[in-house]
């Protein structure tokens, strides 16, 4: 373990989430669910990075993600690693994947659209990965990562 | 088809869009089957079109069905602040189809998902209005016998015109060729270029409205709007750029037809009209056999 997790104390099982943007640390809590949780959890903000700016880490105890679940997060941390930690060990690492289907967390560009005007769900559908493209699935316009905006 | 929305042109396969092109010839040559005589038709036009809503409702009279509705929000529970979905929620209750006008985009695919009967989209926004396109495609059928390798003219307004979009999408399906001409800050957007080069069809552009029409099986007029340019010299200049004139049409093609969405402004001359190969008046008749064609399928009547 680097001493840079250790600025966050470290946990004997459970899943560590590190490189997220200082920015975006709240986001993240609120994508997983993570303020409705009662495992302990503990996070580290406006930590340096190399990578980018300032970062945040988020350390959650007994806790393991789903893949779909982790991927949520992706729109708003796209450099995320997880370490999965088992008796204080990291025995596994992972990298977030923008899913396919984007559901509940973007917000589509479009003022005439639908989503804007009506208390519902945005569904989006992933074209293209980099520069970031979402297709809405009701006005059917295109979302790109200059006009993208995290609900 | 029987139980599913038509929301967008793309909902319909080819083999659906050629069923209901046929469908609609049946009705038109015999217009007065009262197949819809227990059926209820909601039509909910939360902005007013009255064109579009007097075909749906010449299609469901004719057809033998009944309506409830309302024909602008303002005579609707929306001017009470009601949400789309318990506005559809309730109707859906009442009715066996719903036929909806919508501003806003993406309002049609929204009421589809909430509602337990079938949704047909009259038109939401500046997004979709797929019966329009079905309606074309049966001019262009009925016209030329055929809808596969057509050499279709599109003029005007090709980059915000949302029935021009519809049709390249739905014609895509038939091995056309495509000519676009509109002004250069009316151009047809990339991605439909894209999708025409993904699907091997070929498509030129001009700038100029000349005697390159005389190629064209079916040339598609649309209105150039005001609105639409930033600049009011802009569109001083090209608004008598793209107007058709009999003149034009001396040496096209004998099977020639000329479609416009209507209504025209000025792009089509008046001395246009008499001219046999104009057939925009017809195409807005065909709309009602189209409606009937579309709504008799989706209600598993034919
Ligand atoms: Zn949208």
């Amino acid at each position: 373990m680097t001493k840079k997790e250790l600025s966050v104390r470290a946990i004997k099982n459970g899943t560590v989430i590190d490189h997220i943007p200082a920015t975006h640390l709240f986001k993240v809590i609120s994508i997983l669910g993570l303020d409705k949780i009662t495992d302990q959890i503990t996070f580290g903000t406006n930590l340096k990075s190399k990578q980018q700016g300032h970062k945040a880490i988020i350390k959650v105890a007994k806790k393991y993600f789903a893949d779909e679940d982790i991927n949520k997060i992706a729109l708003v941390a796209p450099f995320a690693k997880l370490n999965i930690i088992e008796d204080y060990q990291v025995v596994e690492k992972k990298v977030v994947e923008i899913p396919e289907q984007i559901v509940g967390i973007a917000k589509c560009f479009n003022p005439k659209c639908i989503t804007n005007n009506e208390n519902m769900t945005t569904r989006f559908s992933l074209v293209e990965k980099s520069p970031l493209a979402l297709k809405c699935q009701y006005c059917e316009k295109i979302t790109n990562e200059a006009h993208l905006e995290v609900l | 088809m029987k139980n599913k929305s038509l929301v967008s042109i793309t909902d319909f396969s080819k083999e659906e869009i050629l069923r209901i092109v046929e469908l609609a010839a049946e009705f038109e040559a015999n217009p007065n089957q009262k197949l819809m005589d227990d059926k209820v038709v909601s039509s909910l036009f939360f902005e007013p079109s009255t064109r579009t809503r007097l075909s749906f409702e010449t299609a469901i009279q004719r057809l033998g069905g009944r309506i409830i509705g309302f024909t602008d929000s303002s005579s609707s529970s929306t001017s009470k602040g009601e949400s789309l979905n318990d506005t559809i929620k309730m109707v859906s209750n009442y009715s066996d189809l719903i036929v909806m006008r919508h501003p806003l985009e993406g309002s049609a695919r929204y009421a589809s998902e909430v509602s337990d009967v079938p949704v047909i989209n009259a038109g939401d926004g500046a997004n979709q209005h797929p019966t329009q396109t079905l309606l074309d495609m049966y001019s262009i059928y009925k016209t030329q016998g055929t809808l596969d390798n057509l050499n279709i003219f599109l003029v005007g307004d090709l980059k915000y015109g949302r029935t021009v979009h519809s049709l390249l999408m739905a014609m895509s399906q038939f091995n056309p060729t495509f000519n676009f001409i509109s002004p250069d800050s009316l151009k047809m957007p990339d991605e439909y270029k894209l999708f025409l080069d993904k699907k091997g069809i070929k498509y030129y552009e001009h700038l100029e409205f000349t005697d390159i029409i005389e190629e064209a099986d079916i040339l598609y007029m649309t209105r150039v709007q005001r609105e639409r340019f930033s600049d009011p010299i802009e569109y001083e200049k090209v608004k008598n750029v793209y107007v058709l004139r009999n003149s034009m049409l001396d040496n096209t093609k004998d099977n020639l037809r000329i479609l416009h969405p209507l209504p025209r402004v000025n792009e089509i001359h008046t001395d246009v009209d008499a001219n046999p190969k104009a057939y925009y008046f017809e195409q807005a008749e065909n709309g009602v056999y189209a409606r009937m064609a579309i709504m008799a399928s989706i209600l598993g009547l034919k």
